[in-house]
């Protein structure tokens, strides 16, 4: 007789294909990355965080074998469902498809070229998206004998503070000490009582106001037995130092996570609502790049005109503004945001500016100046991207045409490896643009 | 089908005492219970002969990834089992596809996978079907029985996997990846279709794989490196023995062969030991396989008679309730329907409808034979012994010659079968046969060489390699009938063979009946040696 042997899987770990999926990613990884780029093209930056849907050729993960070609030769091969065919009739040949024809030898595993459709997981996306990337000074050099710690449970300790008391621990040490050394009940010496107040009520009830014989002997056996208890419990307290347990902390250095990304945008009207969205386009791929790298990313953003103020997102983006252009507003608006809200040595800083390269005429040595001496030194990294109409670009292209603020910037990048500036003109180009700002052999040119 | 069940309904009085279960849902003691009165029917009315049984219970996440890796419980990892998963996880999630409602796997114990998310009905059916149907098949079928070890496969995996992870560990998952890419290719072509294999042993393989690697520590002697290389001036020698030598080198690598992989395993020159061990595994789990691709329409087809007998079973003796049962016709019907060929579902032959459709003929012609079926199959036609008769051809054949033996007429009759020649050269197809006294064993031979995996797979063969010259490599094709092999994949393949040979290897196309080279197809090392 066979024998029955029923086995639960359903707690087994799932995902044991994990190791597979992985070396298919591995083996599709040039398709891969390139329908993810694709992918940041078409869609709108604001769910660019979710992971995807990418479709790869098929014919690039092919596995060949030795099968014999789909028609051709003669061959012959039997088909259920006849209607009205005999013998010897002629049937024109299907064209396209292997329509009734195919028989068994159509796909030797019914995996044919279609394309090859799946789903990234969001980590799988962000890994394929900022592969090669990588943030400049990623931790601040000061940091690394680091100043910040984070308390963390090492277990518990005999001595302590009252505040941390460990209640569960302390009352789990005193119930078993009690219990050990009989400490009596509560409730045991109420019942002792109640017993006690019982007979006296009975003698009183009775004439003479005594108890029988038998009674009497409970009633002082029961006195002798309270009185002892009453010593017990006084002996042994509720409560004793040598129950007391406290919760133990451990000072554990805590390396600097956090960064604050500063984004600095021209609204003035020169700027139009797609060169605005350009900017939104880099800031968020910034963002979300940080987001990577620290646990906590605070983004603050301000916009100016010929003044400059920190604003949130939403009036950041969307909100139109008249004025003039004066760059070094904004600059000013961030160091006082610095000085106020962002100690250098607990913030990682990152700033990204957008403008359309208008200023001032006067304006640019200011800023240099407080690029040069108040910002950059605080700052990991700042990147400036001029964002220049397609078609005003063109016709610039042949006159060197520099913008004010470019001109400015310009010196200022080549000897400070911290700043960086980049002319972006369409959508296509924030990506590229993006991955040259951090590529990864950045880091090694500059050393 | 219409028959038993009119026949029970009369009898059938709505006792709820006796049923197995009353709700869809299941919990571990019904599906014992249920277990055991299936059991009680398979083993005292169908009189069975089955491995003990392992029912296991996993969620569709986990058979999701049985169902990647070749519906194995365990394997070494590889891209291509990935990109299964992948696929097969969107098709699921869009619901383009259902799951396989089981997994059986033949070993012994025979395991048998249930998905939790199955109601109490399609775990009945999972068990008939799965731990009684194929178990039986399994165990007593020659094809299995010669060829795979049901004892030892799970142990065998469990070498290759960890043989497998070891070996990306030391030499790295490319190099791993490209020799299991190349064997992989050649899967089909790694089975000893003929000669009898030695049944892999675990403590054997072990040993062998330790001793491949003892002989190569034992015999390294650095000054091998620092010999002078051979003059190439032998010239006379070599044109004294040039004849002698096609003969001889056959015979010394024992060509013919048409096992590719294992000649690569034993004669490539340039593998390293821990390669040929790889191809040796992808070659055993190939051979593993093999019986299972010549038998698949008769084991779907016994395991679907079982269970539809079994079920059958439960309901005529009350322990299901009527409504249990029109939840499995349901299924049933659904898994042995057959599309016709103008329909658009339709993808060739449903080799549970055409199994299980030939297990009910067969039933029919022992039990209530006609005039026709006793002049066709004197042997079995109205012996009465049904459940005998099926045993008997379970344990003997295999699909190709299942069909030419008993494919009755009724059979061709009732699924309208036709047969259609099909040459190249004409502009037409011809019907060449259909369901009538004339076309009845034309039809059957064509539908059995469909079955027939030496017909349906190309017959490839190492014939000749220049082993003392240029290391040149010859297959040959036999093409038969003017079929041809699909052209990129055969130059891809052949780039496959190529690596793990590391010369140059040719291809030649060969016909059949005049044996004269139709075509050839080349690899040159050089794409090889660039890198």
């Amino acid at each position: 007789m066979p024998m029955l042997y029923i086995v639960d899987r359903r707690k087994n770990p799932t995902g044991k294909s994990l190791g597979n999926r992985q070396r298919f990613m591995r083996r599709a990884k040039a398709q891969i990355k390139k329908a993810v780029e694709d992918t940041i093209r078409s869609r709108g930056i604001t769910d660019i965080t979710s992971g995807d849907q990418v479709t790869i050729p098929g014919k690039t993960l092919k596995e060949p074998s030795f099968h014999h070609a789909g028609r051709g030769g003669n061959r012959n091969y039997v088909l259920p469902g006849n209607k009205k065919f005999v013998q010897g009739d002629r049937i024109a040949r299907p064209n396209g498809g292997d329509g009734g024809t195919g028989g068994s030898q159509a796909s030797p595993d019914g995996d044919g070229e279609d394309d090859f459709q799946f789903t990234l997981t969001r980590d799988e996306f962000l890994d394929v998206f900022f592969e090669d990337l990588e943030l400049p000074d990623l931790l601040k050099k000061s940091l690394k004998q680091t100043t910040a710690f984070r308390n963390a449970r090492a277990g518990f300790s005999v001595e302590g503070t009252p505040a941390n008391l460990s209640l569960v621990r302390t009352m789990r040490n005193s119930l078993a000490r009690r219990i050990g050394l009989k400490r009596p009940k509560t409730a045991e010496v109420r019942e002792l009582e109640e017993k006690i107040t019982a007979l006296q009520a009975k003698a009183e009830k009775r004439p003479n106001g005594t108890l029988t014989k038998a009674d009497e002997d409970t009633l002082h056996g029961l006195l002798a037995d309270l009185e002892e208890a009453k010593r017990r419990m006084k002996a042994i307290p509720f409560i004793d130092p040598i129950d007391t347990r406290y919760n133990q902390f451990q000072q554990i250095p805590d390396p600097n996570t956090q960064a604050v990304m500063f984004c600095l945008m021209d609204v003035s009207g020169s700027m139009s609502e797609q060169m605005k969205e350009l900017a939104k386009r880099f800031f968020m791929l910034l963002h979300l790049f940080l987001h990577r790298r620290y646990e906590h990313v605070e983004v603050v953003f301000i916009r100016h005109t010929s003044r400059a103020s920190e604003v949130d997102e939403e009036t950041f983006f969307y909100s139109r503004e008249t004025g003039g252009t004066i760059v070094s507003t904004a600059l000013e608006e961030m160091k006082k945001v610095l000085v106020d809200r962002y100690p250098t040595d607990q913030w990682n800083i990152y700033a990204a500016q957008a403008s359309d390269g208008d200023n001032y005429s006067n304006d640019g040595v200011k800023c240099t100046t407080l690029l040069a001496e108040d910002l950059l030194p605080k700052c990991q990294y700042y990147a400036y991207i001029e964002i220049t109409d397609e078609r005003e670009a063109e016709i610039f292209a042949a006159a060197e045409g520099e913008t004010a603020l470019w001109k400015a910037y310009a010196p200022l990048a080549k000897d400070n490896p911290r700043f960086a500036l980049k002319r972006v003109t369409k959508a296509a180009d924030i990506f590229p643009v993006f991955r040259e700002l951090f590529a990864k052999n950045r880091t090694e040119a500059r050393v | 089908m219409n028959t038993k069940a009119k026949s029970s309904e009369t009898d059938h009085t709505p006792d709820t005492s006796k049923l197995l279960f009353t709700s869809a849902d299941w919990d571990f003691e019904t599906l014992k219970s249920t277990y055991d009165a299936i059991e009680d029917i398979a083993m005292n009315e169908l009189k069975l002969d089955v491995y003990p049984n392992q029912v296991e219970v996993i969620t569709s996440e986990q058979m999701l990834d049985a169902y990647s890796s070749i519906g194995m419980p365990l394997m070494y990892h590889h891209w291509s089992f990935g990109k299964r998963f992948v696929r097969d996880d969107v098709m699921y999630r869009k619901g383009y596809q259902g799951l396989a409602y089981e997994i059986v796997i033949n070993s012994n114990p025979c395991i048998s996978y249930v998905m939790e998310e199955n109601t109490i009905v399609m775990q009945a059916l999972v068990i008939a079907h799965a731990a009684f149907g194929h178990n039986h098949f399994f165990k007593n079928n020659y094809l299995f029985k010669q060829w795979t070890d049901a004892e030892g496969i799970l142990d065998y995996l469990q070498f290759a996997k960890g043989y497998i992870a070891k070996c990306e560990d030391r030499f790295g998952f490319e190099a791993v990846e490209r020799v299991l890419d190349a064997a992989h290719a050649l899967m089909e072509q790694g089975v000893n279709r003929y000669s009898h294999p030695e049944k892999p042993n675990l403590a054997v393989e072990l040993e062998r794989e330790r001793e491949r690697a003892k002989y190569e520590d034992e015999t390294y002697n650095d000054l091998w490196r620092t010999l002078p290389q051979p003059d190439q001036g032998d010239q006379d020698m070599d044109e004294l023995k040039r004849k002698m030598r096609i003969e001889e080198r056959r015979a010394q690598f024992g060509l013919p062969e048409e096992n590719l992989l294992y000649f690569l395993e034993k004669n490539a020159p340039s593998l390293q030991a821990w390669e040929r061990e790889i191809i040796r595994i992808v070659r055993n789990i190939g051979q593993y396989f093999y019986p299972q691709k010549q038998t698949k329409m008769m084991n779907e087809g016994c395991a679907c008679y079982v269970h539809y007998a079994i079920m059958n079973s439960l309901y005529d003796k009350g322990l299901i309730s009527e409504g249990a049962m029109m939840e499995f016709i349901d299924y049933h019907s659904r898994v042995v329907f057959q599309a016709e060929y103008d329909d658009p579902r339709y993808s060739g032959f449903n080799p549970y409808a055409l199994g299980f459709a030939m297990m009910q003929d067969i039933h029919r012609i022992c039990v209530d034979p006609t005039d026709e079926d006793r002049k066709w199959f004197p042997d079995i036609a109205g012996n009465n012994e049904p459940v005998e008769t099926l045993k008997e051809a379970w344990a003997h054949y295999r699909d190709e010659s299942f069909i030419l033996q008993f494919l009755s007429p009724k059979l061709m009759r009732d699924m309208r079968m036709f047969m259609i020649d099909d040459q190249s050269t004409s502009p037409h197809l011809e019907v060449a046969a259909i369901h009538d006294d004339n076309g009845y064993r034309k039809v059957r031979r064509s539908l059995a060489r469909m079955h027939d995996i030496s017909v349906r797979e190309p017959d490839m063969q190492v014939v000749d390699v220049d082993i003392r010259g240029n290391r040149q490599l010859y297959i040959q094709h036999t093409e038969h009938e003017g079929i041809r092999l699909e052209k990129s994949d055969a130059q891809m393949t052949l780039g496959y063979i190529g690596q793990l040979w590391g010369y140059g290897v040719t291809l030649q196309a060969v016909d059949y009946e005049s044996g004269e080279i139709l075509h050839e197809m080349n690899y040159t090392p050089e794409d090889l040696m660039g890198n």
